[in-house]
């Protein structure tokens, strides 16, 4: 299979405030990512996971080393990219719909299609948004629905230009334990009918080994890849699974890494 | 509301109140003034205001009316020049940081320092009134627009921004959607500042308007009439400051979505 993200020996130093002292986010960091895969990146917290995230949309450049996208070295944001956040960030005065229509507005070609053709893309909306269960919530306004349902329109906003990387920052980590099952298995199905390449940045190990083909673990900061996991159950995978004895194991397995990689 | 009892329980306290307290205040005034006989030259009782007010109904008007006009003039040139500075100083934090000092430094001078220079320049009348009018209201609309473009969720941007989108971009359709309830919002606070600065250059150098009257008033010992004006003015003030809210509530309504003082 062909590498679609590539990160080689990657570093990326903040440059802090005159006189204090400049951070190292990340260092030696390594990590491909073939096409079409779903990966898992975990780590302590504030090990660089969010800087991975922005070095492989080109919104950060790396201090050293260098960063691949499907084939051609990222040197600013690179458009094919969706995402979505712990926080949802909808924007109050837009319809669900007209939130969800946001990157149509911003992308080439659309956002010159998207005035004169209304119509289609209106119904683009809706209809991303029954795949993800949120039949007829596109005339609400976002701070209408529950944080589920925000957290559902906020993947559709991040996946409605059809992108072929989308990066997760934590999406479920301020949700409720049913809810976020439930989600999982709605980015699962999403992943399964799209087939776009996905990096998922999570300090939930059951999350991670429920979603990903392989979890990368990342040491403390300056972060790097310290383990990479394969993840050996076919997907897609049910969620009664991971109360099965192989899908413990793998946990308990990547919680040892993450204990050692705390120090 | 419950209808249990017909009237009283039926009336809307939260419509009735502002009438029930302004009515409160000018009986109590009455009545104060009458109790501890004040005389008129010191503390006039409402009603003899109020019999000031129909003895000079013409001039008053014609002279509320031109403060009305000064001051919306200068407010609408603050509106306009507040929105481009707003954005222009919003822009960039460079731009912010380069401008900000100077801004802070010229509000900081009283207003009424710089009316003489500007009767320097353009002469006694109106024109005076409605730059300090304009100078005195612009700087809320200013702090508000750049501080709703600084608020921006860095998530928002990242979104944004990882699609290719310009630095316009990010601008049209956040950065100033997100402004505008502080914009309205200064507005409210801008409408009154505008009238104070008209009037304050109207008692300075002008020969019409509420501020000129009130002076020609004092140095006839008409204190009543000087109290009608007064009232003219927080007449006016109340009024502008009305179609503000009515404007914010209006252009903003998704803002203001709290049930907090419900």
């Amino acid at each position: 299979m062909e590498t679609f993200v590539d990160i080689s020996d990657v570093a990326l130093r903040y440059t802090g405030r005159a006189g204090s002292q400049d951070t190292l986010a990340v260092e030696h960091l390594n990590l491909k990512v073939h096409r079409g895969d779903f990966v898992a990146v975990v780590g302590p917290s504030g090990c660089g996971k969010s800087t991975l995230m922005k070095l492989a949309t080109g919104l950060h450049f790396p201090s050293a080393g260098v960063v691949r996208l499907d084939g051609k070295v990222v040197n600013g944001p690179v458009s094919i990219a969706g995402m979505a956040f712990q926080n949802p960030v909808m924007l109050p005065w837009r319809s669900t719909r007209d939130n969800v229509l946001l990157p149509m507005e911003v992308v080439d070609p659309h956002r010159r299609q998207i005035r004169t053709n209304r119509t289609k893309y209106k119904q683009q909306a809706d209809e991303i948004l029954a795949s993800v269960g949120l039949v007829g919530a596109g005339d609400q306004y976002p701070w209408q629905l529950s944080g589920g349902m925000q957290q559902r329109a906020s993947l559709c906003r991040a996946l409605i230009h059809d992108p072929e990387l989308l990066l997760l920052d934590e999406p479920f980590a301020a949700l409720d334990a049913f809810t976020r099952e439930e989600l999982w298995c709605v980015i699962r199905d999403l992943h399964q009918e799209k087939q776009f390449t996905c990096i998922l940045v999570t300090h939930d190990l059951r999350e991670a080994v429920f979603l990903a083909d392989t979890v990368h673990v990342m040491s403390a900061r300056p972060g790097q890849i310290i383990v990479s996991r394969t993840i050996p159950i076919p997907r897609p995978r049910p969620i009664e699974i991971t109360y099965e004895t192989e899908f413990a194991e793998l946990t308990h397995e990547l919680r040892g890494h993450i204990a050692e990689a705390r120090g | 509301m419950q209808t249990k009892s017909a009237g009283f329980a039926n009336i809307d306290w939260v419509r009735a109140s502002p009438w029930l307290c302004t009515i409160g205040l000018f009986a109590i005034w009455e009545a104060s003034v009458w109790v501890f006989s004040i005389p008129y030259y010191i503390l006039p009782a409402p009603t003899q205001i109020g019999y000031a007010m129909y003895e000079f109904a013409g001039a008053l008007w014609f002279n509320s009316i031109q403060t009305l006009w000064t001051t919306l003039l200068g407010f609408a040139m603050a509106i306009v020049f507040g929105l481009l500075l707003g954005l222009f100083i919003g822009w960039d934090k460079r731009i912010y940081a380069g401008l900000y000092p100077l801004m802070i430094g010229f509000n900081s001078i009283p207003k009424i320092a710089v009316v003489p220079i500007l009767v320097l320049w353009f002469g006694a009348g109106w024109l005076p009134a409605v730059l300090t009018a304009f100078l005195i209201s612009f700087f809320p609309i200013v702090v508000n627009v750049a501080t709703g473009l600084a608020t921006i969720e860095p998530e928002m941007e990242d979104v944004l921004r990882a699609l290719g989108a310009k630095k316009l971009d990010v601008m049209v359709k956040v950065g100033i959607p997100r402004s505008l309830p502080y914009f309205f919002g200064a507005l409210k606070v801008a409408i009154t500042l505008a009238f104070i600065g008209s009037v304050l250059s109207e008692t300075i150098a002008a020969n019409s308007g509420i501020g000129h009257m009130m002076l020609t008033a004092q140095a006839n010992f008409e204190v009543p009439l000087v109290f009608a004006c007064l009232i003219a003015l927080a007449v006016e003030g109340i009024g502008m400051y009305a179609i503000m809210a009515g404007l914010e509530q209006r252009m903003t309504g998704w803002a203001h979505r709290s049930g907090f003082n419900r």
